[in-house]
Order: C-alpha cells, then structure tokens, then sequence
C-alpha cells in the first residue's frame, strides 16, 4: 500500500521543482568530496564538517526561502550556505584560506556567512546560532518586514541552554521564524539519544508553545512539503515553527574522523538510504530520463571540479587582512611591537 | 547648566538617541517597569513595549538575540541588570558579538551597546559587586567604556549608542544618585579621549568609574599639603587614551594607577606596563597600581570594607612614591 501511495506521489511530483532540487542536492555532495578530497592534499587547513547524507535537509529547507530572508547554520552548513545561494567558488576559495573567499579568508568552513545572500553565519558554537536568529526575527517583526528567519541545528544542540531560551524568546515574541533542527544521530562523536533526557527536540519545542513537525529527513519531498506549510505559516504572521528532520551523516563528526564508534552494518543501512538516490528514483518514476538525471549529476560534479580548481589557484589574502575589521576605534596593531 | 543625576543622565541618553534614531531599541529584563535602578522609568510609556522591550530572565537569549538583531538593521541597547549576570551571556558576547564583523570578513557590523551596572554597592556581597573590566578590555572587537559623571554618562552613552562595533557600557551602581552639571544643548563625549580630572605636577593618578571619585578627594586633600596630584579618568577603557596619560607621565615622572577592581590582572597592569616600558627613562619612581585583594567580596561592612581600595591608602600610596627611595 504505501508503495501505491509512494507511486502516485511520484507521478504528481513537480519535475521541475525537484530537479532543481537534486542538482542543489549534487552541487552540496560534489562540493563536500572535492572539500574532503582537498584536505587531503592539503589544501583545506582547518576542520571540516561534512553533510554528506544530509543534503535534502538543506535543499527542501532553503529552496523555499525568498532571497531576502534570512538563514542561520552551524559548523555542518556548507550545503546549508550552498542553498541559500551563496557562490561555491568563495566558499572553496574561504575552506582553502584564500583570497577572494566569502569571508576574505578570515573565517573557514565554520564562520561561512554571505549576508548578501540572506546567510548570517555558520557558527563554531553548537546552539549558539539560535538565540542570534531569534534576534534577527526580532529584528525583522520591528522592522514590519514580510521576510523570515530560519535557523538550522543539530540535535546535539537541544541539550544547551541556548535551545532553551531561543525557544522560548521566539514563542514570547511571536517572531518569524523557523526552526530546523537537522537531527543526525549524534553530538560530534557521542549518541544524542544517549544524552538527552526525555522525548527529545520536538517535545520540548511543543512543550515551549511551538507547534511542531518531524519528516524523515532523507526524504527531499517530504521536507520540503513540511518546510513550505511551516514557511507559509510563519510569513502569514502565525509565529514561529519547529521541524525536525531525521537524516544520518555519513561521515565521521570531521572529515579525517574515522568514526568507528558505530557499526558498519548502521552505515551501510543509511548508505542503502541516500536522499539523493531516493530523488532520482522519484523522478525516475515520474519519467524522468536516466540520461537527464546522469547529466545532472555530470554538470555539478564537472562544475565543482572546476572550482576546486580554480580555488587551488588563488593566491593568499594579505596578512594586513589581520588588522582590518577588527573595530573601528583603537588601534588593533597596539602592543604589535 | 542643569543638575541631573547620573542615573537621570543615562535616562536621557536613551531618549534622545532613541528619538533621533528609529532603529535604536531597548531589551532586558523588568524595563516596562523602569528596570532595577530605574534608568528606564516611563520610557516604555513613551516609546512603546516593542522598543522597550520586557524580556524573559535569559541573559544568553537577550544578548544573542541582539547580536541577530544588530547584524538585522537594529541598534539595541542590552541591559544586563548586574554585570555579574553577563557573564551567563559570555558565548553571545564575546564569540559572537565581538567576533562577528572580523570572522565574516567585514560583511556586516554589530552596533549594539550592553550596559552592565558594575561595582560596590552596599552589602551587595560576590555575585553583584564585582568590577570585571579587564575581561573586555582583553577581547578585540569590544569597545569599553566606564563613565564616572553625570555628564559623561550622558555623552558617552550616546557616542556608545552611535558607535557601529559592540560597547561594554559599564555604569558604576553606588554612582547612580550622584548629581552634576550637564549642558543644556546636545552633549556628546568621544569614546577614547581621557578627562584630565584635576591637576597637578607631582604624580600622575589614573583611574575611571567609581573611583575617580577617591582620587579626586585624596588630590583635594594632598593639594592642602602642597603635592600636585593630576588625576586622570580614563572613561573609555579600551581604546584608553595613552597620549593624555603619556604627556601626563612626562611632566611627573611618576603613575599610579587606582581601580576597584582586584589588583591581579586588573587593567591597571596594562597601563602600568605601557608606561613603564615607553617611559621608563622619565621615571622618578617605581609605577604602582592599587586594586582589590583578591578576594570574593563579602556582604558584611568589616569584611566588605577590605576589598575597597580607600582615599587613605590611595594617599599613602602618593606619599610613598614622593619619598626619597631607600639605599640599601
């Protein structure tokens, strides 16, 4: 039965929305291993955090936000930056140090932001993000905008105060907000289900006031259908909105984690799982071609490739970089002697 | 010239700039009732619950969500109600606030002001009289600033107010009935210009907050014997103003240094190490700092007393340096 209903959503799907959804999917994936890739040769200095596994979170969530909304991630936000329109080439360019990266070389993986696009930050801090984006909701309930924030988490982050209190905040104010919390399983290398007391992120959302949902996060239709009535509601002035999306990483808390802490059978389960596979099956069954979605595939990852490699052939940032940005009184070069 | 008192000149700070800037907005915790001094009486009356905001006792929430909504075309004022409270909101302030137009290349800033009342006040025992400048003065990003009048309470709010980068606005507590002078027209104090409080050729005092008070009293009180004391309040504490208290130092050849806070890594070490490194050849003696022990301040008035520094020893302290140094 759930097959037939399975089918019959496939044959309603609206190709050309999901198609630009599995080629946002391939972009996230194809930038994520050459990132991996690169780190290996050296290229990419500091710590990634992959989201290999999790890109339909990113891609049914951000793809129904307007470009002057606004989006918050966390240290695992590269397909979250990706999919709020930032340009993958900066992004390579900041993950290998260089100049012309989207934070001029000065953040990494885990300070990405592009406010141009309506990002406002990766964060190092797990949680810390929530509490900012119920500032920048405020901000725009203020302001009178039509535009809305959305925050996206991790599950290890529903154990920190921050959770808590942005919550909360977001509910006393009744401000335009979306909260995400991209629930993969673990807090860095540790079960979160082994950490957490209770029934978890949605139960406490719901015990705050805040109407929640949970999708399987693998299922890029399903998050995007839950993203969108959420997003609907809150631009209509309902106030803010929880959904949980339950997806798994595939790779370790770091690229270079070898993550051995959970069994391979586990892995190959959620392998068997890939939100990406599971799109082009949709599509497939929708009638979409073998050769369209191969091409799709071929053009991202050609596509990554080559800004890899145009990253790869950037030069430094000036060191007078360290100097610029700091603040604008007082002089930062004081005790530089 | 009206009298105002600094508490009153705060007040007044908030409604002006409040009034010149749209954006410009209030959050923490009681202010729809004037918030715990009173520094927000009847304002919410006069701006509305959205500008002054009442916030739920979620100091990490109050200042993170104005790192969200300084990035988001608002400039909030943050009350932190004790500054011992802020240290709940540390990630917010320090990680994110103070990092975030470096970390993000310069993409955007984050004007906010936090005003956190600060120091000694009555039996108000460890965890509500504590002076922790030199924790902010140590993080780049942070403007501090420590005003110890009426009038520069007024001014340097609202400099802080218009500054585009986070200010840790300390207010003294035991200040907040004091009453001075302030200029009828509109008063606006630079950040980072020092005030040459009082004058004198023998020793150079600096010092700011609460303090400035002592210091005036002991040079008042040392003038009548003939030794020239010039106190300097620094106001603005990062970035402090080292050409006023460099020219200062030259003309004495002699610095100390006198702030509530507890002596060991106080920012009176930063000052007394500049100039004693710059100056070291002018000097006629030995730089000194006076601070607190480092001790929790206690709530009963014998113990408490210990860890204020008073005009007596900040006296004994200028005496000791105008002494002939001892040959051994």
């Amino acid at each position: 039965m759930q097959d037939v209903i399975a089918e019959g959503r496939h044959h309603n799907l609206d190709r050309d929305r999901f198609l630009g959804r599995l080629a946002l999917m391939h972009r996230i994936r194809a930038f994520e291993e050459e990132a991996i890739a690169a780190q290996k040769d050296g290229l990419v200095l500091g710590a990634i955090h992959p989201s290999i596994g999790q890109e339909a979170v990113a891609a049914g969530v951000c793809a129904n936000l307007e470009p002057a909304d606004l989006m918050l991630s966390t240290h695992r936000g590269h397909g979250h930056t990706l999919a709020k329109g930032a340009d993958p080439l900066a992004m390579m360019r900041e993950l290998f140090g260089r100049a012309g990266g989207t934070c001029g070389g000065k953040g990494g993986s885990m300070h990405i932001a592009d406010f141009g696009v309506g990002m406002l930050g990766a964060n190092g801090v797990v949680g810390a993000n929530i509490p900012i984006a119920a500032g920048a909701a405020h901000a725009q309930k203020l302001q009178g905008s039509r535009q809305i924030t959305v925050c996206i988490f991790g599950d290890g982050a529903v154990n920190r105060g921050p959770f808590l209190e942005g919550l909360n905040w977001a509910r006393v104010f009744d401000l335009p907000v979306l909260f995400v919390c991209e629930d993969n399983g673990f807090s860095a290398t540790t079960r979160t289900r082994e950490m957490t007391g209770g029934e978890g992120a949605a139960a406490r959302a719901e015990s705050l006031g805040l109407e929640a949902q949970e999708v399987d996060g693998n299922d890029v239709v399903a998050v995007d259908a839950a993203a969108r009535a959420a997003i609907d509601a809150i631009r209509a002035g309902q106030g803010p909105r929880f959904l949980t999306c339950h997806t798994y990483r595939m790779t370790g808390h770091t690229a270079v984690d070898p993550a051995t802490y959970r069994p391979a059978q586990e892995v190959d389960e959620w392998r068997g799982n890939c939100p990406i596979a599971r799109l082009e099956v949709a599509l497939r069954l929708a009638g979409e071609s073998d050769a369209r979605l191969s091409a799709l595939q071929a053009q991202e990852s050609g596509a990554m490739a080559a800004i890899a490699q145009a990253a790869r052939d950037t030069g430094w940032p000036e060191a007078t970089g360290a100097f610029t940005d700091v603040q604008d009184i007082g002089d930062p070069r004081e005790r530089a002697f | 010239m009206a009298v105002m008192t600094y508490l009153e000149a705060g007040r007044r700070a908030v409604i002006e700039e409040m009034q010149r800037d749209t954006s410009v907005w209030a959050l923490g915790e009681d202010l729809g009732r004037g918030g715990v001094f009173g520094q927000y009486k009847g304002l919410q009356e006069m701006f509305g619950a959205d500008r002054i905001a009442d916030t739920p006792i979620s100091e990490a929430c109050i200042m993170g969500a104005a790192v969200g909504a300084a990035m988001t075309g608002t400039r909030p004022i943050v009350e932190m109600r004790f500054s011992d409270f802020a240290l709940c909101a540390v990630d917010e302030l320090v990680n994110q606030a103070a990092k975030a137009r470096f970390m993000f290349g310069g993409q955007m800033r984050v004007p906010m002001v936090v005003r956190e009342p600060v120091g000694m006040w009555r039996s108000s025992a460890a965890q509500h009289s504590q002076s922790l400048e030199s924790w902010y003065t140590h993080i780049p990003g942070l403007v501090v600033v420590a005003p110890a009048t009426p009038a520069d309470n007024l001014g340097l709010l609202k400099s802080a107010i218009r500054n585009d980068d986070p200010v840790v606005y300390l207010e003294h507590k035991n200040l907040w009935p004091l009453e001075g002078e302030i200029p009828e027209q509109e008063h606006l104090v630079p950040l980072g210009k020092a005030d040459l409080a009082h004058a004198g050729g023998d020793v150079t005092m600096v010092t700011w907050s609460g303090m400035r008070h002592g210091c005036l009293r002991v040079a008042e009180q040392l003038a009548a014997e003939g030794i020239g004391v010039e106190v300097i309040d620094l106001r603005t504490l990062w970035p402090w103003d080292r050409d006023t208290v460099f020219a200062s130092v030259e003309r004495t050849g002699r610095l100390l240094v006198v702030h509530e806070a507890v002596a060991v890594s106080g920012f009176g070490a930063e000052i007394a190490a500049s100039v004693a490194e710059a100056l070291h050849h002018r000097l006629k003696a030995p730089v000194r700092r006076l601070g607190a022990p480092r001790i929790p301040i206690a709530y009963a008035p014998p113990m408490e007393d210990q860890a204020r520094v008073s005009d007596d020893s900040i006296a004994a302290a200028v005496r000791g340096m105008l002494e002939p140094a001892a040959v051994s």
